[in-house]
Parts: structure tokens; C-alpha cells; sequence
């Protein structure tokens, strides 16, 4: 603790340790990304990973016991990720009070990387709608709980929001772009040798994401997934 | 060549600075940019106007006193090298130049386009050398040096501790200028004993003095007059990842 | 009065240890009881304030940028000798002090000589500690060159940054101590007098660069580490801000000026390109150790460097000095550089260079060998001239880079005014009347680490503890004088700026005191300074006001002490009949149109004291002895 502590005491540490939760959200998301393409296998085979979920880790955890501890975990990530970016957000616009009244010409940084603070809020106003949406199912027209396919099926009929989640999955697409090289970066994973592959790993993962989230709405759009 | 000048004008620290506009005429392609100032200080002298105040020194890219944020970018278009480094053949007749000083609040203006950088300075104070007393050292063969250390680390040691790096990051952060400090010492085995320590503390200061928190957007190495690397930063930021766990520093 | 140089007896190699047991010490529990002010933070400065704070006392460290790193040692490029004999060549303590006396054109102390060189070994050892990252061999050993003069290779470097890095090494030292609070580092301040109470140096006044303010400041003695004074050319290798003015001031209270007409042109540095020229930059002499200078043989030839043929080129220097062709000490170099020059062989759009070839080493080593020497080198001399010397080669043109000259000192670096020291390029250095590539960083550096600790606790053991009264009336006094002078500058209100008058000094002074000097160009110049002067006064515009940052009222003040300065460099000048090193009186020259010494007349130092402005100083000599140099003609055929 007293580690932890001495990390959030400075700018860097801070900045460590949303690295190290940003990472954590980018495994749950690949892992969840794998999830959701059950779909394809119709309902039976996604609602009974829907089940598996609850079910994992037994006999030595109970129902949803082992679900619950990855659910802590993701929300303390979430806390700090979240706080620690807000403190570091507002450090850096005090650090200069005045602008310059011509602005900054950018060279080297990208629109991913001076977007990421904006990508995040939307990413996190998502996933909180998300939540409500297919989780506890109270921005859901007809949830029926335990039911992940038909609630996924439903869900995505209506256009909106499908739309909404392509414009949240642009923004995490962007955030990752950024996000995982600025991480590798953070954390000091750096080594002439393999500093060139930094970037393109950074552009899997964010086309990955991307894709392999869409398709399932996608899917459910053009009826595949009826 | 004429240039049309939009330079920044602040009578002193707290004063309302603005935008004032002067014509360069005649300007020679071989004259470089502080002797185009130069020469427009002259005029205004003799005009009974006060000059335009900026800071220099040796003119030569080494003493790291100059520094003027030119159309937007830090010692202007030319990349490896510092303003007083800078010559007229590029730019072309006619052209409209925007001079602003170095903005943070690590680095309040004093006059016009001169900065105060002694943040720089209290950060060296907290960490940024190496504790031997006068006289008490070994024969200086007595330690090794590997080579691609020894090149590596006068790769960060060559910062002219100018600050173009702050003035560049949109984030207003120190940590190229603080990574190749900590760096340069960090990679030789006389700054082993305070490593730790030396990165600590020269964070903390660096916190301390207002400067923003590095987002990795990588504009402070490309206005580098030296062109110290970020992978500086990686390398401070692990050294400070690995000194926060042993929990140590003050 | 007597100039006693001080120096110990015995034997030459002996003495330096024997003084330091002579010296008196002041007991450790006292030293915080005395304050020092060290002006200059450069190489000596910054040295020598780091390490007297490491002996404890409080010190007091001044300068006129706003920060010590930036300090003109700073733009040192070359390296710094040391006899470590690391290469196995056969270099050795007394091989340096050999060269330095010889290199010197014999008008040096042979004592401080001799232990200069025998502490290089301490700086490089000092220095690698400090974490200074010189260049090394692939076995991690430290690697050499060979630098200007020497045949041997005894040059550290870090890249062409030496100087920067030796600097960054006594300023992390000095920041050490300002942590601890043993040293209070004064920025953007300048020294623009010194106070003298009962005949010792107990104070200085300084300006405040930011608001304006003129304040005093007490201690027990006065170290000035303020550098050279080659400004008073307007164009000189040196920084905009370096100037004369705390030594000129020391001097105008007492302190004896010693051989000011010893400045060395440098070689190697790039030509300029037009009026506006605000500065000439340098590059480093290293380079002579793979380029070729030539010239055309032609007169006024037209054609591009490339288009003359090998047969028509005039490697001037390899056909004048065969043993040691590119690599002729500073001052033959730059004399012959003229002779081409003025003889209209000159190259590039002004006509006034020589070239510095790199074609063959090029083809001999490759370019990346050249690239890796040189590299950033040849990046700034295309930046500045827009050519690539890659492709074409470098032109160059000597410039005024050093001066030799400077406040006299006894063995102990104490001027003629007790309790004023003065170290680094400042004072009347240890390199007589021309100083070898690479010894001036060594001997900042020795003066500050080295020898300034234990001769300064010597002066301050003798003077005991007792604090300087601040109210003391000698200190208002020069604090008005002082304040008179700015309201001059600013009240003369004149039409023409400071730079316009610095220039046509800088250019009475090449012409008569430059490379080569002669009776008439010098007495003209003896008459036209003073003249030259007084319209200044009456004729320069300063605006803005005194209490303020006003850079044109910094530059005000330092012409102000440059006009003075300058007609001394030009009466030491036409007083000194011969030719010794930097020091070039065409009437003087051997068959061979060699510099021609008259050891009879002038084997001495001729340190001046002030009487009046305008009137002429009044010399005194200190009478040099070589008991193991032996007396010769410097010859590098
Ligand atoms: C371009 C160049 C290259 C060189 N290359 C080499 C080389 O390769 N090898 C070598 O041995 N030598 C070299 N030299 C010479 C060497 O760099 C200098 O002689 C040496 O650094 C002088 O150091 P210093 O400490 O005496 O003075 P400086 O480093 O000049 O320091 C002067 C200090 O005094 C302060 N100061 C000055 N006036 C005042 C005032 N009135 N009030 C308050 N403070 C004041 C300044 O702020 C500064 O801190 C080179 C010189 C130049 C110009
Ligand atoms: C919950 C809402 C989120 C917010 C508010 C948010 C905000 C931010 C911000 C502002 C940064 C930049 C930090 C900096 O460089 O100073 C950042 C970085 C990062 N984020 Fe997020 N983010 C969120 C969600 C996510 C998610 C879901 C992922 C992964 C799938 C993620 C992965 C990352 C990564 C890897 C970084 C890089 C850390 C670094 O630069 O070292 N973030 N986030
Ligand atoms: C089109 C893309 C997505 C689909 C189809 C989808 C689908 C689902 C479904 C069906 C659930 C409910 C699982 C259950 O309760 O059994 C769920 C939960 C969740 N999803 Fe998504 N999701 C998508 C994108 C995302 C994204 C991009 C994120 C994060 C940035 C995310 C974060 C979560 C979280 C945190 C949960 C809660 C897990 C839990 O604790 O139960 N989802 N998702
Ligand atoms: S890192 Fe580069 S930009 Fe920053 S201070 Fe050093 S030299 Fe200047
Ligand atoms: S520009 Fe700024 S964000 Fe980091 S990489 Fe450089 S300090
Ligand atoms: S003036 Fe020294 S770096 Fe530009």
C-alpha cells in the first residue's frame, strides 16, 4: 500500500498507474470481445456462456461469486483510471495559464493522442448506458434477465442504438490507438530493438476491438443473428 | 528580403502583454534570426523605442538561453538546432512571422520574450548530480564504461536546457528535460549509489514547480535542439516505477 | 610598488607540494565564519565555488545569465588535455609543462606552469567521478586525441561538447552545495565594482539585471572567474555577454593588468557573412586533424573549389611547416591565413577565408569515420552557411577566441590587491604569449578544484574571522559612483546605439591589434580610442529607464569599460618590440618571416596600473627566468 501510495504521490506514478488499469481494461475488453462473438452460435451457446460466467471458478466459488471479483476489480481499475485521469487532466491545464494566442503547431502528436482525455468521457458515459442496457437492463425496452441473446437480439433492432455503439467504439478504438503504445511507453516497456513494434500492436488492438465488437450489432442488423 | 514581425510585448511579469507589429526591411538571406532581431533593434533604438527583449547568449546552440516560440513552434522550422542556430534563407520575402516567448507557468515572462527558467535549476538542486567532494575519487580509468553507455549517455547529457520541450508540450510538462537529466546519470555506473533517490525527488520538484504531466504526445523531441529521445521518458518512467517499489526517496 | 610573484623555492617539480605544506590552514570549526564571493560560474567559478563550500565556508556566487550552467565555458568544443600518458606515447607531467612553456612563446611563471600540468591528472580524475561522459574506447577505457600543437595524444572529449559537459559536471557540484546551502547562486547579476577597505577586497557592488537594483555585498576576499575579454573586438568567438567589466574595475581600484595585447586568434572559424555579423562562431580545431587548408594559388581566382586541379592549389601550410603542416600551433596558422588572404588568394562570395578540405580523408577514412569525429561539427557549419562540407570544403577565417592576458596574479592567483583573486581565463593566465588547443578548460578547472581551496585559506587565516562592516563608508561611496555612471549612460541621450560604437571599436582594434600589429597602426589607434570615447559618452542612445531590465543599458556599461580597456591592449601593444606567440609586430619577424623574440629586452611580464582615463598607465615588470625550458626560437618546420 504504502508502494501504491508512493506512486500516487507523483505525476509519474499517477500516470503508472492508470497505465497498469488501463491495461486491465484493455485484457477484459479482448476477453469480452471473444465473448460476445459466442453470439454467432445462436442463443443457446451465448446464453450459456452468459451462464458459464456466473458459474466459473465453482465448486470453489459459489454462483457468480468469481463473476463478482472481476467485477470489483473493474470498478476499482475504473475508479483509479478514471480519478487518476482527472487529477492529471487538471494538473496539466494549470501547468499553463496562459496559451499562446497563435497555438501550437503539432508535429509529433497525433489526433488520437490529443483526443484521448474527450474519448475517455465517452467511452465511460457508454459504458454506464451499457450497463443499464444489457446488464441491469433498465435502458432495455424488454430485458429479460439471464437471457443475454434475446436481450442482445432486441437491443440492437432498434438503429439508435447501434449507432451509439459505433460512435463509443470509435472513440475506444481511438483511446487504444494512443492507449496502448502511450502505455508501453508509460510503463518503460521501451528497447531499441522492439520500439518498432509498439505502434503497430497499438493498431491491432484498436482495429480488433473495433471490429470484433461491431460485428455482432452489425449482425443483428443484417438479421444474421435472428 | 522583408518580413512582416508580430512580436510579443510585455512591459514586465505582471503586466498585459499583446501582439505588436514591426516591418524587417531588407533582410539578408545569410543574416540569422536573432541578427534579423538585431537589426530591428537597432532601428527601433534609433527610433527612441525600447528594443525588443530576448534572451541569448553564446549563439552558437550551446548555452541553451535562447528560445522564441516562432509561427507556432518552438525555435522555429528548422529541426535539431536552437533559434540563435536559425538563418533567414527559410523564409522568403513577404513572409508573416508570429514571435511568442516559451508559455508555462514553470516559466513566468519577464519582459517581452524573456522567460524565467530557474525551475530547471531547483530541480538540478534536488538530485541532479553525482555526491563526490572535491579530490576524493579514483584514477579515472579505475572504472569502465562501456561504450554504448557512455554514448548513450551523452546522448542526455547534451540537453542545452533550453526548455523548448516545455514550451512545445501541450501538456506544458518538464519530462524531457527531467528524463535526460536523470538518464544521463542513471546510465553510468558512477550514478548508480542515488538512482533511486536522484529519481524521486527530481520528480517530486519537477510536480512541484506547476509543470504538466507528460501524455506521451512526443512534440518535445521533435523541437529538441538536441533531439534527446523520448525513449528518455520511458526510461525515467521505469526508473521511477521501480524506485517507488523499493519505496525509498523522501 | 614590487611585484612579488611569490613562487616557492626548490625544484620546479617540488614546489607545489612544498607550498601547499607552507600554507596556513584555518581550522574547520572556523571556516563557516568566512564568507566568500566568487563572481563567475563558468569552468572556474562554478569550480571553485563548489569546492570552497565544500570546505564549509559561505560563498557567494554571482552571474550575469540565469543560470550557472550557461556560462561561455559552455561553447567549448575541442576537449581538455591531461598527462595521463593513458595512450603509452610518452607523454608525461613534465612533457606538458615542456610544450605549455614552449607553446607559450616563453612568457609564462615556469612554476605555475609546472603545476598546471601536474594537476590535469587530478581534473580528468575529478571530472570522470562527477559522471562526465567522455568518450571511450570499445574496452571502456577513456579514448584521446591529439589537439593543435601537441604530439602527443593527450585530449579528453565528450564529442564537440567538452565544455558543456565539464560545465554541466562543476555545475551539478555547484547546485550540490547550493542545496546544502553553502553556496548562494545569484543570477542575472552583474559585478560592476569592487569595494576596497583599508587596502584589502572586502566586497563587491552588483546590479540587478531584473528590477535595477544597485546593491553591495561584504566577505572576507573576492574570487573573479569572469572570463576573457576578446568582446573588445565586437566580433570574437565569444558569448554577446561576455566582457571586462569586473576586471577592468578591479583594475581602475589597483589591481595591475598583465600583457592585455596577448589575445589568440583562432583558425578554424567560420568567416562572416555580411555587416549585420553579430558574432563568429567556431569550429572546433579538432578538425586540423583531417582537413587540408588550402588556397588557390591563383590570384582573384573565380573558379569553384572543385574545379581547381590538385597543381593549382596551395597547401600553404604542409609547404611552410612540413613536420607539422595542418597542425601548426593557433597563432603561425592564423598569421599565415592572413598573409593568403590579404594577398587577394582568399575564397568564398567575400573573399575572406581559406579552405579546410575534407576530400581526403574522406576517401582515406569514410565518411562515416568522419561523421562519427566531426559529425555534428560539419551539421553546424552547413546550418550556419547553407554549403555541406561533405561536398564542398569548409571555408574558415581566424577569429579573436582568447586572451592570454588578464589581472595579474601571484603563485597563490592573488592580484595586486590583497584578498582579490582571480582565476580562469580572467587573469594573466599560465600560457604566456599564446596558449595551446585544449589548456585553457584545465587550467579554469585547476585554478577552481585545485588551487584556489588551499591559497585562499592561507589569505583568510591571516586575516582572521572578523566580519566586513557593511556600513562601512567605502561601500556607499562606490555604490554612488556606480550609480552616477548608469544615470550617464541613460541621461546622454544621444543619437547612436551601443552596438554601432561597439563595432567601430572591435574594428580599430582588429586592424591595429589583431593578428599582426605594427608602431604606426598602433599609435593611430592609441588616438582614435580616446576620441572614439568621448563621443560615446556624448553621443550614445540608451532608452528605457535604470530600474528595469533594459539589455541596451547592460551592453552601455560594457562598451563603457571595453573603450578603456582597449587603448591599454593597444599601449601594451607598441610597448612589447617583438613578436612572441599571439602577439605579432610585423618589425619584428626572423628571415624566415617567423615572430621574432627579443628574450633580452623582454623576457617579462608587463603588468600595468591604472593612474587615469587617458592617461598612460604606469608598468612594472615581473622578470621571467627558465631554469628548465631552455630559451629557444619556436620552430615547427
Ligand atoms: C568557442 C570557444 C571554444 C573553446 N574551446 C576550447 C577548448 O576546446 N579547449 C579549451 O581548453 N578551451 C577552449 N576555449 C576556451 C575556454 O572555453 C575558456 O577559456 C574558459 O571556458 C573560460 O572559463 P572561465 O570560467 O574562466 O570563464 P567563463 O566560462 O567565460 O565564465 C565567465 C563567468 O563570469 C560571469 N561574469 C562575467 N562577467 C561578469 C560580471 N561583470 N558580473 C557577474 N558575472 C560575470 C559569467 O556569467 C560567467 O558565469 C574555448 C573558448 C571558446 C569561446
Ligand atoms: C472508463 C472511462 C475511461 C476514461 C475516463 C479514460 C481516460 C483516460 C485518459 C484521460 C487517459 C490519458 C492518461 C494520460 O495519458 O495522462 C487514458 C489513458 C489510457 N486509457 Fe483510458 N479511459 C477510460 C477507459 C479506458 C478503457 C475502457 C481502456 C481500455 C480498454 C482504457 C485504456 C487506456 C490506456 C491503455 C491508456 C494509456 C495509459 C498511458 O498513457 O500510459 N481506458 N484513459
Ligand atoms: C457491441 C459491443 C458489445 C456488446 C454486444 C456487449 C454485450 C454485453 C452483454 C450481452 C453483456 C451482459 C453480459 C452478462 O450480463 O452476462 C455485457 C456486459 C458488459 N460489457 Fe459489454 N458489450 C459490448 C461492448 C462493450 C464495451 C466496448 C465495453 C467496455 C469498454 C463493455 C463493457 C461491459 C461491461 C463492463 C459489462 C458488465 C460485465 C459484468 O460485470 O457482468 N462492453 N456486454
Ligand atoms: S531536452 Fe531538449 S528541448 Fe528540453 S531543455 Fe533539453 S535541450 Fe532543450
Ligand atoms: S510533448 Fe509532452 S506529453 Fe510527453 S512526450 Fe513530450 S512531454
Ligand atoms: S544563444 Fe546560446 S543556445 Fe542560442
Amino acid at each position: 500500500m504504502r508502494r501504491v501510495l508512493s506512486l500516487y504521490r507523483s505525476s509519474v506514478g499517477k500516470k503508472i498507474l492508470m497505465a497498469v488499469t488501463g491495461v486491465i481494461f484493455v485484457l477484459f475488453v479482448l476477453a469480452h470481445m471473444y465473448g460476445n462473438l459466442k453470439a454467432f452460435y445462436g442463443s443457446e451457446k451465448f446464453n450459456h456462456y452468459a451462464e458459464f460466467l456466473r458459474e466459473m471458478g465453482a465448486p470453489i466459488f459459489g454462483h457468480g461469486q468469481l463473476l463478482w471479483v472481476f467485477r470489483i476489480v473493474l470498478l476499482a481499475a475504473v475508479g483509479i483510471h478514471v480519478l487518476m485521469a482527472i487529477q492529471l487532466w487538471l494538473l496539466s491545464r494549470s501547468a499553463r495559464p496562459v496559451s499562446y494566442v497563435k497555438g501550437l503547431q503539432s508535429e509529433e502528436s497525433t489526433y488520437a493522442s490529443r483526443t484521448i482525455r474527450w474519448g475517455g468521457v465517452i467511452i465511460f458515459v457508454f459504458v454506464v448506458y451499457h450497463l443499464l442496457h444489457f446488464t441491469i437492463g433498465t435502458a432495455h425496452p424488454s430485458f429479460v434477465p439471464g437471457a443475454a441473446y434475446e436481450n442482445l437480439v432486441i437491443g440492437f433492432q432498434s438503429w439508435p442504438v447501434v449507432l451509439a455503439y459505433a460512435v463509443a467504439l470509435g472513440a475506444l478504438c481511438l483511446h487504444l490507438y494512443h492507449g496502448v503504445w502511450s502505455a508501453l511507453q508509460t510503463l518503460g516497456a521501451n528497447h531499441v530493438r522492439y520500439n518498432k513494434y509498439r505502434r503497430p500492436l497499438a493498431v491491432i488492438v484498436a482495429a480488433a476491438v473495433f471490429v470484433g465488437f461491431m460485428t455482432v450489432p452489425a449482425a443483428v442488423v443484417a438479421g444474421i443473428i435472428a | 528580403m522583408d518580413l512582416g514581425l508580430n512580436v510579443w510585448r510585455q512591459a514586465g511579469p505582471a503586466a498585459q502583454g499583446g501582439f505588436v507589429r514591426y516591418e524587417a526591411k531588407d533582410i539578408s538571406e545569410h543574416a540569422s534570426f536573432l541578427e534579423m532581431l538585431d537589426i530591428v533593434n537597432e532601428r527601433l533604438t534609433e527610433a527612441g523605442e525600447e528594443p525588443i527583449v530576448f534572451e541569448h547568449d553564446c549563439r552558437e546552440g550551446i548555452c541553451g538561453c535562447c528560445g522564441l516560440v516562432i509561427n507556432g513552434v518552438p525555435h522555429g522550422p528548422q529541426h535539431g538546432a536552437a533559434t540563435c542556430q536559425l538563418h533567414m534563407r527559410h523564409y522568403k520575402h513577404g513572409d508573416e512571422i508570429w514571435i511568442e516567448p516559451w508559455r508555462a507557468k514553470a516559466f513566468p515572462v519577464m519582459k517581452d520574450l524573456m522567460v524565467d527558467r530557474n525551475s530547471f535549476d531547483r530541480i538540478m538542486q534536488v538530485g541532479g548530480y553525482i555526491s563526490v567532494r572535491t579530490g576524493s575519487v579514483p584514477d579515472a580509468n579505475a572504472v569502465l564504461v562501456q561504450k554504448e553507455d557512455a554514448d548513450l549517455a551523452m546522448d542526455a547529457a547534451s540537453c542545452i536546457g533550453c526548455g523548448a520541450c516545455v514550451a512545445a508540450c501541450p501538456n506544458a510538462s518538464a519530462m524531457l528535460f527531467v528524463s535526460a537529466k536523470v538518464s544521463h546519470l542513471g546510465l553510468l555506473p558512477q550514478g548508480q549509489p542515488e538512482r533511486r533517490d536522484r529519481v524521486l525527488n527530481m520528480v517530486a520538484q519537477m510536480d512541484e514547480e506547476g509543470f504538466g504531466n507528460c501524455t506521451n504526445h512526443g512534440e518535445c523531441e521533435a523541437v529538441c535542439p538536441k533531439q534527446i529521445s523520448t525513449d528518455f521518458i520511458a526510461q525515467l518512467n521505469r526508473d521511477l516505477f521501480g524506485a517507488s517499489l523499493a519505496a525509498t526517496g523522501r | 610598488m614590487e611585484l612579488d610573484p611569490k613562487v616557492p623555492s626548490g625544484p620546479v617539480q617540488d614546489k607545489w607540494s612544498k607550498h601547499r605544506f607552507d600554507l596556513k590552514l584555518v581550522n574547520p570549526a572556523n571556516k563557516r565564519k568566512y564568507d566568500v564571493i566568487v563572481v563567475g560560474s563558468g569552468l572556474a567559478g562554478a569550480s571553485a565555488a563548489a569546492s570552497l563550500a565544500e570546505l564549509g565556508y559561505d560563498v557567494k556566487c554571482f552571474a550575469y545569465q540565469d543560470s550557472a550552467r550557461r556560462a561561455h565555458s559552455i561553447a567549448a568544443q575541442g576537449g581538455i588535455n591531461a598527462a595521463k600518458n593513458y595512450q603509452n606515447d610518452g607523454d608525461s607531467v613534465w612533457r606538458l609543462f615542456y610544450d605549455t612553456v614552449k607553446g607559450g612563446d616563453y612568457r609564462s611563471r615556469e612554476a605555475n606552469v609546472y603545476r598546471l600540468a601536474e594537476l590535469s591528472n587530478n581534473i580528468m580524475d575529478q571530472c570522470v567521478a562527477q559522471g562526465i561522459p567522455f568518450a571511450r574506447e570499445y574496452g571502456g577505457l577513456l579514448a584521446n586525441r591529439s589537439f593543435g600543437g601537441a604530439q602527443v595524444s593527450r585530449t579528453f572529449y565528450a564529442r564537440g561538447q567538452t565544455g558543456q559537459q565539464l560545465l554541466l559536471g562543476a555545475y551539478q557540484a555547484l547546485v550540490k552545495e547550493v542545496a546544502t546551502g553553502k553556496v548562494q547562486m545569484i543570477h542575472r547579476t552583474e559585478m560592476l565594482d569592487v569595494v576596497i577597505v583599508d587596502g584589502q577586497a572586502r566586497g563587491i557592488v552588483v546590479r540587478d539585471m531584473t528590477t535595477g537594483k544597485i546593491t553591495t555585498h561584504t566577505a572576507h576576499a573576492v574570487v573573479l572567474a569572469t572570463g576573457g575579454y576578446s568582446n573588445a573586438f565586437f566580433l570574437s568567438t565569444n558569448a554577446k555577454g561576455c566582457n571586462t567589466t569586473a576586471i577592468w574595475r578591479a583594475h581602475r581600484r589597483g589591481a595591475l593588468f598583465a600583457n592585455p595585447c596577448f589575445t589568440q586568434i583562432h583558425p578554424t572559424c567560420i568567416p562572416p557573412s555580411g555587416d549585420y555579423q553579430s558574432k563568429l562562431t567556431l569550429m572546433s580545431e579538432s578538425l586540423r586533424n583531417d582537413g587540408r587548408i588550402w588556397v588557390p594559388q591563383k590570384q582573384g581566382e573565380t573558379r569553384k573549389a572543385g574545379d581547381i586541379p590538385e597543381s593549382e592549389r596551395d597547401y600553404y601550410l604542409e609547404r611552410l611547416y612540413p613536420s607539422f603542416g595542418n597542425l601548426t600551433p593557433r597563432d603561425i596558422a592564423s598569421r599565415r591565413a592572413k598573409e593568403v588572404v590579404d594577398d587577394d588568394r582568399g575564397v568564398g562570395e567575400l573573399k575572406n577565408g581559406v579552405f579546410l578540405d575534407f576530400r581526403d580523408s574522406l576517401q582515406r577514412l569514410g565518411r562515416s569515420v568522419i561523421e562519427e569525429r566531426y559529425g555534428n561539427l560539419f551539421e553546424m557549419y552547413e546550418r550556419i552557411t547553407g554549403e555541406n562540407p561533405y561536398e564542398v570544403p569548409m571555408r574558415i577565417y581566424p577569429a579573436p577566441h582568447y586572451t592570454m592576458g588578464g589581472l595579474w596574479v601571484d603563485y597563490n592567483l592573488m592580484s595586486t590587491v590583497p584578498g582579490l583573486f582571480v582565476i580562469g581565463e580572467a587573469n594573466f593566465s599560465d600560457h604566456g604569449a599564446n596558449r595551446l588547443g585544449a589548456s585553457a578548460l584545465m587550467q579554469g578547472l585547476a585554478d577552481g578544484y585545485f588551487v584556489i581551496p588551499y591559497t585562499i585559506g592561507d589569505y583568510l587565516a591571516r586575516i582572521g574571522p572578523t566580519k566586513t562592516d557593511p556600513e562601512h563608508p567605502a561601500f556607499g561611496d562606490v555604490r554612488r559612483e556606480v550609480e552616477e555612471r548608469t544615470k550617464k549612460l541613460l541621461s546622454a541621450n544621444g543619437k547612436r546605439t551601443v552596438d554601432s560604437f561597439h563595432k567601430e571599436l572591435g574594428n580599430i582594434v582588429w586592424e591595429a591589434c589583431g593578428m599582426a600589429r605594427n608602431h604606426q597602426g598602433l599609435e593611430q589607434a592609441i588616438e582614435r580610442i580616446p576620441e572614439l570615447r568621448e563621443q560615446f559618452w556624448k553621443d550614445v542612445k540608451v532608452p528605457g529607464r535604470g530600474d528595469d531590465l533594459n539589455q541596451s543599458l547592460e551592453k552601455a556599461g560594457r562598451l563603457a569599460d571595453f573603450m578603456e580597456l582597449a587603448e591599454l591592449m593597444c599601449r601594451d601593444a607598441l610597448y612589447r618590440e617583438e613578436s612572441c606567440g599571439g602577439h605579432f609586430r610585423e618589425e619584428y619577424v626572423t628571415p624566415e618571416g617567423e615572430a621574432k623574440r627579443d628574450d633580452e629586452r623582454f623576457a617579462h611580464v608587463a603588468a600595468w596600473e591604472f593612474t587615469a582615463v587617458g592617461s598612460s598607465p604606469t608598468l612594472h615588470k615581473e622578470p621571467l627566468t627558465f631554469e628548465n625550458v631552455p630559451l629557444s626560437q619556436r620552430s615547427y618546420k
